[in-house]
């Protein structure tokens, strides 16, 4: 045993249930260094770093910070051994102030002192480089802003390991860069840095060292010089596996009747810029895919619901193969069957699936109207189902059963699936790959391929920028609610949709 | 150190088990009490048995207790199934058997089926618009539904009070504050020696099972019930579908208004509900909205309340012991749902660290 090693996790195991999300973990990591854990999802990387920082306990293992063992038996007893975790989805009051935030917590006197404390923050940020509007309050922020005051928020609690769950999600390539500045930076003072990601190209930007998860295991720690990102994706993946995304052939077939969906000049109007849609215009042929991207909160969820009348127009046109339907219910447009929509929210099951109810009851959420009379038509709906999950391979553990039993990935082909089903013309798709790993990312990408090849119009909203130049065939950027760009995907470059994404010669007014 | 763990399955014998043993902390406490206030427990729970079963009049006063608690029950737990709280049963009971009574009270030359039919859709018209009230408002303004139909429970209350007291007193009664009692043709006729609203409740468990599991409507509760986000996403009419179910959850209780006043009480009063609303939210959610285990909770209930009432005459019990003894049992099953759905384990922090992995979680 080495005492200098900052962090020393030794063959750490959890169990959950009968699923071993942790098996004789291993991570070490020296004082002062920037590691990177890299894994897919379920790999358990979340389950390690939770563990390091006390909100899980090891069934097995030891835990040694500094050459000393340490039973966390809580958060409180991390943050008190120096461990800090900036969690993906910010854990902040929004209606408070960012000093407020930041000396939130059960430490100090009982008496708030607001000026000591913000003298307190400020040389906190002085000496690291780290400035926010203090007086700013939370909801008036960025995302950038928001993980700043995250950070110093740990930092004031007095954290030199700082761990960050995939902290770039909701960034900009911009603000990626920052934070990555920001975080060399925190290396520079003496702080050790664990970044949870399964991007490689953050591992190469970022890291000195890199551990890679797989299904629980340690496949490896190696310096970050010394590996490349192929052979990271295959000691990720687990087998030599191909970086591409499957593509197919075929484009736009402009000689055909036109496009299938033409949306003209559509607005929403709302008193905030960012929850508005200003003058959408653009066409989707059959055949074609069409990426959507774009900052979260650019306007993409109005755009989808709009499009299938969920949200209200109040200017602008919907055309569906010559067909209007701007104003139309949403229970009208399923009932045409021409477009539909399928948006994996980010927690999968708060809209679209019902967590309590079966596989069966699920998949008629949207077709259970079509049959006369007051009764509800299982037998058809049990049809479509065994249909579905054959021809999707969904795993699961009985049609009758709760379907918040499967796993991610199956819940994505249940929505995917239910939509595709129907045989729609235009397909809106919004983030259909979110938080799964590379396989069943293949097995959906290709979906839709297949979808595309029938003549299909897709619509395909994403974040991921190398997932959108890889399957597109153009990609449209929204910025506040407008178009910043349409682009040929085989002309464009990352750097040109990430300045699309963030800043066109307009500021985005908040008022 | 404690730890509590969420349990995804649990076997049936184990719900049993767990259940069964609530049943018997419950008695086991309540025998405790008992046997400090000097009675013989035993003696004491064998007549509780004998008071709500022991012979065919009692078993007939259980069942006519029965049948506004499995009824009420049936109805707010509709609106429960789409987590609208409705605990304004008591109510919704006050107005529907407030309707019931005018048209009772007024028309009592009409002939009587048609006569109990216009009290019954009275009832249920009373009951269902007084539960559309916290209904529309949720929806308009967002309020809080647990709120508005409690509080609007003392608003029923207290109109019924206004109405015996005052408006509706009967000046025949010696100075009495009651309202006159209704005409023959507007008393529910009996069958089996109880009033024909026993023929009623099988027939509307059967209806709302049914109706949750087969039909569209049902399904479109579930959903909403489950995720509003969903339904709404789904192209449902959330808000048209939360007003037609409180209609529908608030006039199976105005119709237990109806009930009460024409086949128990021949008249309406202030007790007319008594208390049957808030019984039924425990009965609903013992019975997990499940229409069969309601009746069968329902009854159960009704042998414990009859039986209470039995061993207060019998053995000079106050009043609050057999109220004390129901609590109890109310407070161990219903607690004992915790460790249906959650495991408790209890261990030293060293010997989780130190172990190798043996299950620990299951």
């Amino acid at each position: 045993m080495e005492p200098h090693d900052h962090i020393r996790m030794e063959s750490i195991t959890k169990i959950f249930g009968s699923l071993k999300a942790n098996d004789n973990v291993n991570l070490t990591v020296k004082r002062g260094e920037v590691h990177a854990i890299l894994g897919e999802n379920g790999a358990g990387k979340s389950t390690l770093m939770n563990i390091l920082s006390g909100i899980y306990s090891a069934d097995s293992g030891t835990v040694m910070l500094n050459g000393e063992r340490k039973s966390f038996k809580s958060p409180q007893d991390a943050i008190d051994a120096g461990v800090g975790m900036i969690y993906q989805h910010f854990k902040l009051v929004e209606a408070m102030t960012a000093w407020e935030n930041i000396c939130a917590g059960p430490t100090g006197s009982r008496i708030l002192k607001p000026k000591a404390l913000k003298k307190k923050i400020t040389e906190l940020s002085t000496s690291t480089g780290l400035f926010v509007d203090l007086d700013k309050k939370i909801r008036d922020m960025g995302v950038g802003e928001k993980q700043t005051v995250e950070i110093l928020k740990v930092l004031y609690r007095g954290a030199d390991i700082l761990i960050l769950d995939e902290p770039t999600t909701v960034l900009t390539p911009q603000e990626t860069e920052t934070l990555f500045s920001i975080i060399r930076g925190l290396k520079a003072t003496g702080k050790t840095a664990i970044i949870i990601t399964h991007k490689l190209y953050e591992v190469m930007a970022i890291s000195d060292q890199v551990t890679i998860l797989r299904k629980g295991r340690t496949v490896a720690t190696v310096s970050t010089q010394e590996v490349t990102q192929k052979e990271l994706a295959e000691m990720m993946v687990g087998k030599a596996m191909n970086m591409d995304f499957p593509s197919a052939e075929g484009s736009c077939a402009e000689d055909d009747s036109g496009p299938i969906l033409e949306v003209k000049d559509l607005c929403i109007e709302d008193k905030e810029c960012m929850r508005s849609l200003d003058k959408i215009s653009f066409t989707l042929c059959g055949g074609e895919i069409l990426g959507i991207a774009g900052v979260s909160g650019s306007g993409q969820k109005q755009l989808c619901q709009s499009l299938v009348g969920l949200q209200k127009i109040d200017k602008g046109e919907v055309i569906v193969k010559g067909e209007n339907i701007a104003g139309h219910s949403a229970r009208e447009i399923i009932a045409k069957g021409l477009i539909r929509l399928n948006f994996v929210p980010e927690d999968r099951l708060g809209m679209g699936l019902v967590g309590g109810m079966d596989l069966v009851d699920n998949i008629m959420l949207r077709d259970y109207r079509k049959n006369k009379g007051m009764l509800l038509d299982r037998k058809s709906g049990i049809r479509k189902t065994r249909k579905l999950v054959e021809s999707l391979q969904i795993m699961h553990p009985g049609i009758n059963r709760p379907i918040s039993v499967l796993s991610g990935g199956n819940l994505q082909k249940v929505l995917l699936g239910r939509e595709i089903v129907s045989d729609p013309e235009v397909l809106v798709t919004a983030y259909p790959v979110r938080g799964l790993d590379l396989g069943v990312t293949h097995k959906v990408i290709s979906l839709l391929h297949e979808q595309k090849q029938k003549g299909v119009g897709v619509l395909l909203v994403a974040e991921d920028l190398d997932l959108l130049l890889a399957v597109c065939d153009r990609i449209m950027v929204l910025y506040c609610g407008r178009i910043s760009g349409i682009v040929d995907t085989a002309t464009t470059t990352k750097e040109e949709l990430g300045m699309l994404m963030s800043s066109i010669d307009g500021e985005c007014t908040d008022d | 150190m404690i730890r509590v763990s969420q349990l995804s399955t649990c076997s049936f014998r184990k719900k049993v088990l767990i259940r069964v043993s609530a049943i018997f902390f419950a008695l086991f406490f309540s025998g405790i009490l008992l046997a400090l206030m000097g009675y013989n427990p035993f003696s004491v729970f064998g007549s509780m048995l004998d008071g709500g079963l022991g012979s065919g009049y009692r078993v007939k006063e259980t069942l006519v207790r029965t049948i506004p608690l499995a009824l009420t029950s049936l109805g707010i737990g509709l609106s429960f199934r789409m987590k609208f709280w409705n605990i304004g049963g008591e109510g919704q009971i006050m107005m529907g058997a407030f309707a019931a009574t005018w048209v009772g009270l007024f028309f009592p030359e009409i002939p009587r089926p048609l006569l109990l039919l216009m009290m019954a859709l009275a009832g249920i018209v009373g009951g269902g618009l007084w539960a559309l009230i916290p209904a529309l408002l949720k929806i308009r303004f967002r309020t809080n539904e647990t709120i508005l139909t409690l509080m609007l429970n003392y608003v029923a209350l207290k109109w019924l009070t206004y109405l015996q007291y005052a408006a509706w007193r009967d000046e025949e009664a010696f100075g009495y504050p009651k309202i006159p009692n209704l005409v023959k043709n507007a008393k529910l006729p009996d069958i089996f020696g109880i009033h024909i609203g026993i023929i009623l409740v099988p027939l509307m468990v059967a209806v709302i099972f049914l109706f949750i599991k087969y039909t569209k409507k049902g399904y479109e509760i579930r959903v909403i019930g489950e995720s509003e986000q969903t339904a709404w996403y789904a192209g449902m009419n959330v808000s048209k579908i939360i007003i037609s179910t409180l209609f529908v959850s608030g006039g199976i209780c105005g119709l237990v208004g109806m009930i009460q006043v024409s086949g128990v009480n021949s008249t309406l009063s202030v007790d007319v509900s008594n208390g049957v609303g808030y019984t039924a939210i425990i009965i609903a959610w013992l019975a997990q909205l499940n229409a069969i285990a309601i009746l069968l909770a329902s009854f159960l209930f009704a042998v414990m309340v009859e039986g209470g009432s039995f061993i207060q005459t019998v053995y000079h019990i106050p009043q609050s012991a057999a109220a004390l003894m129901q609590g109890l049992i109310l407070f161990f099953v219903l607690g004992s749902e915790f460790f249906i759905r959650y495991k408790i384990s209890f261990s030293g922090l060293r010997k989780i660290i130190s172990e190798d992995h043996i299950g620990e979680g299951e």
